[in-house]
């Protein structure tokens, strides 16, 4: 089975490469890449004009499937995801019951495969039951393919517990250990970011130092240990200048930004919007504007939607009931294309390293690139096609986004994974299995 | 379209006018108003507990002749899950013509606003706005002042969990009164810069210029939160004590939304040395802010539901 894709700008920064070339598939992997390649018995897809880029790789997803399924499936949620151009993704352990068992991650990696639309990677539980009292079953995980650990949403306050936990992965010499900053008692149930809107809408305000005391730690601890550190949806000036730091001094530390935080600031949420409450909460325009520049300087590494699926009716709450978190797989590359990209503030190579060729190599996962014998995972890009994000179209269960009626220019278009074509003009072939 | 009183952050001059000149209107001449808004009846939800909100606009309800009716939700049917929303629901199905809600979430009454299709009347929603409060001292200020244009309005305590003062600082703006806000920066943050007004951490400094002093109640429980080190620090540093009375402007009012805890915002011999002192050195008018509560609610009530209702114009 071949499959030739024609005439589109490739761009691969795994390869430094970003020029109009075929690329001809062959049982699923990259056989070549060129200009002119012929293949007998190849279908051809004519790409001219479009942007062909390695598939998209979401490091930080909450797919709720096992436990709350009314939110969203494995099913729903990998839809949603080539529906977007990404084809690998890691899946939060926040589940019910937690993946901190390897009966879970079982589970998990069996719906993916039965979907049989992207790439699924559990992060495993840091914490037995994500409590933060003991350490999770580590070496059943790492056996069952968990190779990312972290508690995400509910953080290890224990810092003593927290730094024998870096201590004791450093065994597992290729897991990384994910962290969500968070100081729980600065943050004292708060609900937007401290500051005018705060003020204004007398609304309880989670200050930026909740992060980077929290960012400081997991730093200091890194250092400490050696253990290698991935620092979870960004969303402070401050904390960029302490992960800049880190990086100085050579840490293995990397770090996230979510579209959401490099898009909005904290002004969304006028009205008491519950669509824009999320946590980290979106923060001041001159947050979004040191993140914006980490992104660039590469201080931070990747970007991550932190797809939080919620049912409408939990959303459609009061501002202090409604629950915190905002759907991004299928609204990531279509805003940040528009916003970013189109307005000169990231090159598309800055956005295909951030959010694909950087997440799987963090992750030590395939994809990321499209070097000959690597999987066919490709997303392709129409630069120019516009559209409107409609909440009512997604493929996700969800319709939780702060982006809705926004117009967009620059939509994923063809979505392959292993070389089968997943999404194509936005439809996405669901119930072909591999 | 509905007509809702949920705030007082966008509201013009004209329709605060029109709600201050009512409300002179039915002071003047009560019984006039005896029967506007007869068969008309008002539900009031209170989901915090609240006495002297709910009696005077109960009292009001009377005044213009609409029936009233009170749930006291703080304690009955949330505990039985019952939805607030459901709650809402099915008091409206009933057939009210307002409902009048307290509730500790902010913002609650914007969520509502698109649910039902009945006016609605903040009466508190926690920390947000509490817009009859801000309505009834402005009432009281015009008993003593003409106009409100540069008038300096002191306003100490707890400004970060206040809605009396994220209503009073909209209405004070838009009607030309200058705000200084005081108390401790844990209970003051320096973002209310941002709002046009000023801030200050000292209160001795900003006593002098002072036409209003208006004193905020500081809750028990700000100090088991470790935002105060005591209540007595609390007034060694921001209460109106004796000591502090020659600091005072000659003619300054001094208000308080009541309940006042006395010894923590003002000292009881504060309070009776100014009770004391002839008009000319000092007024306190926290009776006639109680008073003005149900004369003010009237007139909002009629405002909104009377034959010449009128939206609120943001």
């Amino acid at each position: 089975m071949k499959l030739l894709l024609k005439g589109a700008t490739v761009v691969d920064p795994s390869q430094d490469l970003e020029e109009q070339a075929d690329l001809l598939i062959e049982d699923g992997v990259v056989a070549g890449i060129g200009r002119g390649i012929r293949a007998d018995y190849a279908r051809e897809l004519d790409l001219s004009g479009k942007y062909l880029v390695p598939g998209f790789v979401d490091m930080h997803v909450h797919l709720r499937e096992p436990g709350f399924e009314g939110k969203e499936t494995i099913a729903t949620g990998t839809a949603a995801a080539v529906a977007g151009g990404i084809t690998s993704l890691a899946c939060m352990p926040n589940t019910a019951p937690p993946v901190d068992n390897p009966l879970v991650v079982g589970y998990i990696q069996q719906k993916a495969r039965e979907a049989g639309l992207a790439r699924v990677y559990p992060v495993g539980a840091l914490t037995r039951n994500r409590q933060g009292e003991f350490m999770a079953d580590y070496s059943a995980l790492y056996a069952a393919g968990v190779r990312a650990f972290s508690d995400d949403g509910d953080p290890v306050d224990n810092s003593y517990l927290l730094y024998q936990i870096f201590k004791y992965l450093l065994a597992f010499e290729d897991t990384l250990i994910i962290s969500h900053c968070e100081d729980r008692r600065l943050a004292a149930n708060g609900l937007v970011h401290e500051g005018y809107w705060s003020n204004l809408l007398g609304l309880p305000g989670i200050p930026p130092a909740a992060e980077t005391v929290a960012v400081a730690r997991e730093i200091l601890l890194a250092q400490a240990t050696g253990k290698r550190l991935h620092l979870a949806h960004i969303s402070t000036a401050g904390a960029v200048e302490w992960i800049r730091w880190a990086k100085e001094k050579g840490l293995p530390v990397t770090a996230e930004v979510t579209p959401h935080h490099l898009l909005l600031t904290d002004a969304a949420v006028k009205g008491y919007n519950t669509a824009a409450k999320v946590n980290p909460p979106l923060r001041s325009e001159e947050d979004r504007q040191a993140l914006l520049q980490g992104l660039r300087e590469g201080i931070i590494d990747v970007i991550a939607t932190d797809h939080a699926p919620h049912k409408i009716d939990e959303k459609d709450l009061d501002y202090f009931e409604a629950p915190f978190g905002v759907i991004g797989l299928e609204t990531a590359v279509p805003m940040l294309l528009t916003e970013l990209v189109h307005r000169g503030e990231l090159s598309l190579r800055e956005l295909v390293q951030a959010y694909s060729c950087r997440s799987a190599r963090i992750l030590g996962v395939p994809g990321g690139t499209l070097k000959p014998g690597a999987p066919a995972d490709i997303a392709v890009l129409d630069l120019e096609a516009e559209g409107v994000i409609e909440p009512r179209r997604f493929y996700s269960k969800a319709r939780n986004t702060p982006f809705a009626g926004r117009k967009v220019r620059g939509l994923p278009v063809l979505t392959l994974l292993g070389g089968e074509i997943k999404m194509e003009e936005g439809a996405v072939k669901v119930g072909k299995q591999e | 379209m509905t007509r809702h009183m949920l705030g007082l952050h966008g509201v013009t001059a004209e329709s605060l006018g029109m709600i201050m000149e009512r409300a002179w209107r039915i002071r003047q001449n009560r019984q006039q108003y005896r029967e506007k808004l007869k068969g008309k009846l008002i539900a009031a939800l209170f989901f915090e507990p609240s006495t002297r909100t709910k009696l005077s606009f109960e009292l009001a309800a009377h005044w213009l002749g609409a029936e009233f009716i009170h749930f006291p939700l703080e304690t009955s049917s949330r505990v039985k899950g019952e939805s607030l929303l459901d709650t809402i629901l099915t008091v409206t199905a009933m057939g009210v013509d307002a409902l009048i809600i307290r509730h500790s979430n902010s913002g609650v009454l914007e969520w509502l606003k698109e649910k039902v299709d009945v006016p609605l009347i903040n009466a508190g929603d926690g920390a947000h706005e509490h817009p009859t409060q801000a309505l009834l001292d402005l009432h009281t200020m015009y008993h003593y002042f003409d106009s409100l244009k540069d008038i300096e309005v002191v306003m100490v305590g707890d400004i970060q969990h206040s809605r009396v003062v994220r209503s009073s600082i909209w209405a004070l703006k838009t009607l030309g009164a200058r705000i200084t806000l005081v108390g401790p920066p844990s209970l003051l943050p320096r973002e209310f810069e941002q709002f046009g007004i000023s801030i200050s951490w000292r209160l001795d400094e900003v006593l002098p210029k002072a036409d209003i002093v208006y004193l905020l109640r500081i809750q028990q429980e700000r100090q088991q939160k470790g935002l105060l080190p005591s209540l007595a620090d609390y007034t060694r540093q921001f209460g109106l004590t004796a000591g502090r009375l020659s600091l005072l402007k000659p003619g300054v009012l001094v208000m308080h939304p009541g309940p006042v805890n006395v010894g923590v915002e003002i000292t009881a011999e504060a309070l009776q040395l100014l009770r004391s002192w002839p008009r000319e050195r000092a007024q306190v008018c926290i009776e006639h802010q109680v008073a003005s509560g149900v004369v003010v609610r009237a007139a909002l009530l009629d405002y909104l539901l009377g034959e010449e209702s009128h939206e609120i114009t943001a």
